[in-house]
């Protein structure tokens, strides 16, 4: 498989998740493939899993939870599951990297995006200091910063929420990932912000050639990204296809509730 | 296009239940900096039974203007008049009566309930704050209005973390109906849910608005969900309204520059469509920048006393700023 097989090969994967209260089964034996470059969208409603499986790619587990794995996941010819935790620090945010939802929680609030950024630079690639700055300022760039320069000394609270997304793009960018997850990376955003950091993503994934796996509850955002999409349904897939088929004739009852739940801004019959 | 007071268009509407002019709320400066126009000089009408959405994106002071309408947050200068009487120099006890006649949904369902209270609980709060029903008809009041937005009576020995999120936003709806308000307003009441939830919130407040008359502002960022709701779209820009109209003339035929950048930026719920809409050049927003220029149509409003305002259709109207350069 290695070499000419899909990037990310997922088979049976279960994920049970312990919280304070109760144990869910939160993912129930899926299986996907994520090729070489592909995007590949994951869509469902809120606790249908879609989340923990992106987390159990990374080997994450949800805060205050603890997670137990099963079934293959295959990455590169490697097997996820069986890494050690120090293995899988080498790959994550190197290989495997993840954007999500608030970028205001997954940064450090009381450290500059400077410090945030090469600090992980300098763990990955070796690069020294004033590269790893040289670099940063680049990433920044190309992920429409203004003035990045003088943006990489500043805090996390100084952006807009667009603007933080942005830096969480250019760090997860940062080491040139083969996949890229990104978890509800639009939702907090304004539709204008929402265009413009879908545009810098498909951007993004075509000049790299990376592989985007992209999760959403709103199947307006992944109509013009994904090559193909996964409908999740309490940890389960319950449909999978390209985008235009799963758009033009969705099998599953489920899949139709979802985008018949897609407000229109035109009437109806002016879409469909 | 004529010069026109944006309240002359809406006078048409017949006894507005809610009249809005001027409305202003400045923030203080902090530090050395100039004190923020937060709402600058709106002013629009709601009808019995309608529901005026607002829609712009995040600062552009749609919350501010809700909270100054209903009296949460002091107005600079300007007026508010619900069912006639003036809110922003009532005394505070004789506000304190009006505020049964106005009442708000938030967008967090999780934040707006008392953890500690059971739904019951929060239920009965407004009936004996305004006293509106007899001891004694309490818990039956409160039955009906868990059954007025299609929960079980059951729950009411529930607290609120044993309810999703659409449930919850359900009791918030139920506690704002509690004191039988005729004027609602909803900000971004559907923006912590799912799409399928957002639907069906969406539904219950349509259909309440049609058995009890109700007329809501309905503050959102999402126009898709605001064209399914509002009658009459007020969009704003920096604390101005810049464009409002029907529903179908703003959506339709969308007069003012900043308005077809937010509609160009919806997502199109078709692959093919909206994959070319991502490929195109990204627009250029260079004209929303600074402070909006002046009158585009080249009038001195200020020395004529006029508003920036300019009807293109009857009952549309335009702002003249934060236009294209020609």
């Amino acid at each position: 498989m290695i070499g000419t097989g899909p990037l990310l090969s997922v088979r049976s994967l279960t994920a049970s998740v312990t919280t304070r209260r109760e144990v869910i089964q939160a993912v129930r034996g899926i299986s996907f493939d994520i090729g070489v470059d592909e995007a590949v969208g994951f869509v469902g409603e809120s606790g249908c899993g879609k989340s923990v499986t992106a987390k159990a790619l990374m080997r994450l587990t949800p805060e205050g939870t603890s997670v137990v794995l099963g079934g293959e996941v295959n990455f590169m010819g490697q097997d996820i599951l069986a890494k050690s935790e120090i293995e899988m620090r080498a790959l994550r945010g190197r290989r495997i990297a993840m954007v999500f939802q608030d970028p205001m929680t997954s940064l450090n609030p009381v450290l500059s995006i400077a410090a945030q950024m090469t600090d992980m630079l300098r763990h990955h690639t070796g690069l020294s200091g004033k590269a790893a700055r040289e670099r940063c300022i680049d990433l920044l760039a190309q992920v429409g910063i203004p003035d990045a320069a003088r943006r990489l000394d500043d805090y996390p609270h100084q952006f807009s929420g667009g603007m933080r997304q942005r830096v969480m793009i250019a760090m997860a960018i940062s080491c040139e990932p083969d996949l890229l997850i990104a978890d509800e990376p639009t939702t907090a955003l304004d539709v204008t912000v929402q265009a413009q950091i879908l545009r810098l993503l498909l951007r993004l994934k075509e000049e790299r050639g990376m592989a985007l796996m992209l999760i959403t509850h709103d199947f307006g955002v992944v109509a013009g990204m994904v090559d193909r999409v996964n409908v999740m349904y309490r940890g389960e897939i319950v449909e999978a296809g390209t985008i235009e088929s799963v758009f033009a004739s969705p099998q599953h009852a489920y899949t139709r509730a979802l985008l018949d739940a897609v407000p229109r801004l035109q009437s109806a019959g002016q879409v469909r | 296009m004529t010069a026109l007071d944006p309240a002359a268009i809406v006078e048409e509407l017949p006894r507005p239940l809610l009249q809005v002019r001027d409305l202003s709320v400045r923030f203080p400066a902090r530090g050395e900096g100039k004190a923020l126009k937060a709402v600058d000089r709106v002013s629009f009408d709601i009808g019995p039974g309608q529901t005026l959405g607002l829609v712009g994106q995040s600062g552009s002071g749609k919350s501010t203007t809700g909270r100054a309408i209903l009296q949460l947050q002091k107005a600079h200068s300007g007026s508010v008049r619900l069912l006639g009487e003036e809110l922003t120099t009532m005394s505070a006890t004789r506000l304190r009566q009006m505020r049964r006649h106005m009442q708000f949904v938030l967008q967090n369902p999780y934040s707006s309930l008392h953890p500690r209270m059971t739904i019951g609980q929060i239920l009965r709060e407004p009936l004996l704050v305004h006293r509106s029903v007899p001891p004694a008809r309490l818990q039956e009041r409160v039955a009906e209005l868990l059954d007025l937005v299609s929960l079980d009576p059951g729950m009411m020995q529930r607290y609120p973390h044993e309810f999703s999120g659409g449930q919850r936003q359900r009791v918030v709806i139920a506690r704002a109906l509690a004191v039988n308000p005729d004027f609602i307003v909803c900000d971004e009441p559907v923006s912590a849910l799912d799409v399928r939830t957002q639907a069906q919130i969406v539904t219950l407040l349509q259909s309440l608005q049609e058995r009890l008359g109700l007329s809501y502002l309905f503050i959102a960022h999402d126009l898709a969900i605001v064209r399914e709701v509002a009658h009459r779209v007020a969009v704003m820009f920096r604390g101005r309204i810049v464009e409002m109209g029907s529903a179908a003339q703003v959506y339709d035929s969308p007069a003012h520059p900043y308005t077809r950048v937010l509609l160009d930026a919806v997502p199109v719920p078709d692959p093919v469509r909206q994959r070319e809409r991502l490929r195109r050049a990204p627009p250029d927003l260079h004209f929303l920048e600074g402070d909006g220029g002046g009158c585009v149509h080249g009038t001195d409003h200020a020395s004529s006393n006029t508003a920036e305002w300019h009807e293109v259709a009857a009952g549309h109207g335009v702002s003249c700023r934060y236009w294209p350069s020609r």
